[in-house]
């Protein structure tokens, strides 16, 4: 497909350019980015690159003429390609005078321009290719520009880039989530009215499910991962009798404590290190927390290895920090840190994620208030962690302030955990949390 | 309620305020002995004597500059213009005199003073007597501008105009003059900056000022006969313009004629509709329209004059291009 070369603007203030040399001759192979000609400008002469690769067909400016920018310069196309007449624009050095001149007045117009096949006149709209192409098989006829009137042009220049549509119109659109592009207008020029958009809304409300489409369930494969979760989960729930605990706890000295801790070590040491390490310590505390049911028996566990539930695009997962009650706030931070990745590249291996004594899960970071847990098996109990959000209270002076707090919830196994002992386990955790001294005490 | 015309509504807000304050002068072409070229100032040379109603020559920028002179020293001055089209003789002594004289003096004088007189097209007057100058004095910072459509608005705002401390451009109209309406008997006021909901609607905001309120109005009612409910402010102060008013009902309606008998460029009328897009821009379901003067010199042939004013069709023409009907 031939393609008109414009002159451009090679320069921010240039409005024409003189054509002072052609590089390339009709019938030449352009590559893109090839100098096609030189162009003086208002500042300088500068090599014109072409902006299309192709034979270049027809030269439209000749040496020294000066072009507009914006008006063409050459075609170039396929070598065996005719140049289109639809896209053969004549030089625009002629002068003005004989323009004037070739034109005829509307009283010697031949009969033919009467039937629709002359040039337009000035303020008609462009015609169809067709008529043009008649036109450019008439004698010589000097290259009109055609003035398109503003009204003729906005409806069709504008629906190509943009929908036209009043402010009103779009704001309510926005608010009624109304499709601006599926809404026909009925004002001026297709304009969208407010009224348009009312109805789209309405049409929309009332529109009955599209029968053309018949809407089917989809059905997704369950993958092992998934079994194992529906089989421990709901084995966990059936079988272990839930109980839950709740509390709100202020995290606001934790929070200073963490980011001391991340100022002085230039570090970011996460949140759920320090639950775990103050879990463990609330465990070593209420062993009967850190137990499992055997069926025949109880066992408390000599190890405190605590889980965190990890979200995963195919399913939870909840890695396991070994030994939280025997290793420090950052050793744990770098093991979970370790673990996270891990979980991210689908690496983790059994050991890292089976046989937890405790588990913490949080949908803090999702905006989550407070939310219960179903435990984690072999464990007995699941700490459930809430948003750490600003929350309204009375201070030790009975003034109301607001403070940074969470919602704590244990889920414990009545079968190992009774209501008091899990009460004592989740008022020391909160203890610590409230005074990070504690655990050292 | 007592029904009087403008003009005497006029006289009265002029009487009252020199009986109250021995401050405030009258003075102007023919105020005194023949009582005012449109009898605004009847009988009141008689009650006040030459001190305080004062004959001048015809010579605007001389006792308009006397004025403000006056009111610097100490006085209030009513400087009544024959017409507006003269005013513009003056327009020295109004823009770099009356309206600047506080800043320029650091506060130290200020100007109590009230231009007024008959502004925009009569009838039969052709171009140089038939000008709506709003805009040009509506332009100047340091000018108060006032234009009333009824008596009870034109003694209200006239009041206040004398007893503000600032020069206050007050615009009547020859054809204003005559028109009657209630006007109470007990004294009140109007305060400079408050337009006035001439007729309250919900379909479309009309906003205009001047003698074409009436056009207007006429044009809602004609317009309440299809089931369109128009709202039509009057606007009363143009400087300080009272915003409030005219985003709240634009707010409502989503729709906005301006109506300005002035000529359409940089006119009052051009201003307010950029205020209404600049304002309401995510409440406007319509490009706002505004009917004006046509943009040429007054013709003299009548039926060329008045196609050259608004009128009420050219006012439902726009409401319609507004309604998309």
């Amino acid at each position: 497909m031939a393609e008109n070369i414009p002159m451009l603007a090679l320069s921010p203030t240039m409005e024409e350019g003189v054509i002072v040399k052609w590089v390339k001759s009709e019938g030449d192979t352009v590559e893109q980015g090839e100098v096609l000609c030189e162009v003086e400008t208002d500042k300088a002469t500068m090599e014109y690159e072409s902006p299309a690769s192709g034979t270049l067909l027809e030269i439209l400016a000749a040496e020294g003429s000066s072009v507009p920018v914006g008006k063409e310069i050459a075609v170039i196309g396929e070598p065996d390609e005719a140049v289109q007449a639809a896209q053969k624009e004549k030089p625009a050095e002629k002068p003005a005078e004989e323009k004037r001149g070739q034109e005829p007045t509307s009283a010697e117009k031949p009969p033919e321009a009467k039937e629709g096949q002359g040039l337009p006149e000035p303020a008609q709209p462009p015609q169809e290719a067709e008529k043009i192409k008649r036109a450019e098989e008439r004698p010589p006829q000097p290259q009109k520009v055609t003035p398109i009137t503003e009204e003729q042009a906005a409806p069709d220049k504008l629906a190509e880039g943009r929908i036209l549509a009043t402010p009103l119109a779009r704001r309510l659109a926005r608010e009624r989530h109304v499709d601006l592009a599926e809404v026909k207008g009925t004002g001026p020029g297709g304009r969208i009215t407010r009224s348009d958009v009312e109805e789209a809304a309405l049409a929309t409300a009332a529109r009955p499910a599209p029968t053309e489409v018949e809407l089917k369930d989809k059905i997704v494969e369950i993958t092992p991962k998934r079994k194992v979760i529906a089989e421990t989960l709901s084995g966990s729930k059936f079988s272990a009798p839930h109980f839950y605990l709740k509390l709100t706890a202020c995290v606001e000295d934790l929070m200073a404590a963490r980011d001391r801790l991340n100022k002085s070590l230039n570090a970011h040491v996460s949140v759920n290190a320090f639950l775990m390490k103050f879990a463990a310590e609330a465990l070593k505390r209420h062993p009967m927390v850190n137990a499992a049911w055997t069926g025949d028996a109880i066992v408390q566990h000599a190890n405190i290895d605590i889980a965190l539930a990890v979200s995963q695009p195919d399913g939870l997962i909840a890695p396991v920090v070994r030994d939280c009650g025997a290793k420090g706030i950052l050793q744990i931070d770098r093991e979970l840190k370790a673990l996270v990745e891990k979980t991210r590249k689908g690496t983790l291996t059994r050991a890292d994620y089976a046989d937890s004594t405790f588990t913490i899960s949080s949908l803090g970071t999702y905006g989550i208030e407070e939310f219960t847990a179903i435990i984690n098996p072999p464990g007995s109990a699941i700490l459930a962690v809430g948003e750490f959000m600003k929350m309204v209270m009375a201070d030790e002076n009975e003034q109301i302030c607001a403070r940074l707090c969470t919602r704590l919830t244990l889920s414990c196994d009545h079968r190992v955990i009774d209501g008091t002992v899990g009460a004592n386990f989740l008022r020391d955790f909160r203890y610590m949390i409230e005074y990070p001294i504690e655990p050292l005490c | 309620m007592p029904v009087i015309a403008y003009r005497d509504a006029l006289n009265q807000a002029i009487d009252e305020e020199m009986a109250r304050d021995k401050r405030v002068i009258l003075i102007g072409e023919e105020v005194a002995l023949y009582n005012g070229a449109y009898k605004v100032s009847r009988g009141l040379h008689d009650k006040y004597g030459d001190r305080r109603v004062i004959d001048t020559p015809i010579s605007e920028e001389g006792f308009t500059g006397i004025g403000i002179g006056a009111a610097m020293a100490g006085l209030r001055p009513i400087v009544e213009w024959m017409t507006f089209n003269f005013s513009i003789q003056a327009l020295d002594q109004v823009i770099n005199n009356a309206a600047k004289m506080r800043y320029m003096s650091g506060g130290q004088f200020a100007i109590p003073i009230v231009f007024r007189g008959p502004n925009g097209p009569a009838e039969w007057l052709s171009s140089q007597h038939s000008q709506a100058l709003a805009s040009i004095y509506t332009h100047v910072p340091g000018l108060k501008v006032v234009s009333a459509a009824t008596p009870y608005d034109a003694k209200g705002l006239l009041k206040t105009a004398i007893r503000d401390d600032n020069p206050v451009v007050m615009m009547e109209a020859e054809l204003l003059y005559g028109i009657k309406g209630d006007v109470p008997a007990d004294e009140y006021l109007i305060s400079l900056g408050k337009a006035d909901i001439k007729r309250p609607g919900r379909d479309v905001t009309l906003i205009t000022f001047g003698k074409v309120v009436h056009m207007v109005l006429e044009a809602a009612e004609t317009l309440a006969q299809d089931d369109i409910d128009a709202e039509v402010i009057d606007l009363r102060s143009l400087r300080p313009l009272d915003e409030a008013a005219i985003v709240a009902s634009v707010t409502k309606t989503s729709r906005c004629v301006v109506i300005d008998e002035s000529w359409p460029v940089a006119s009052v009328g051009s201003h307010v509709a950029w205020l209404v897009s600049h304002r309401c821009f995510d409440r406007l379901d319509a490009q706002v329209e505004l009917v004006a003067g046509e943009d040429i010199p007054m013709p003299y042939n009548h039926q060329l004059e008045l196609a050259a004013q608004p009128s009420v069709e050219k006012i439902l023409a726009a409401v319609e291009r507004v309604l998309y009907l």
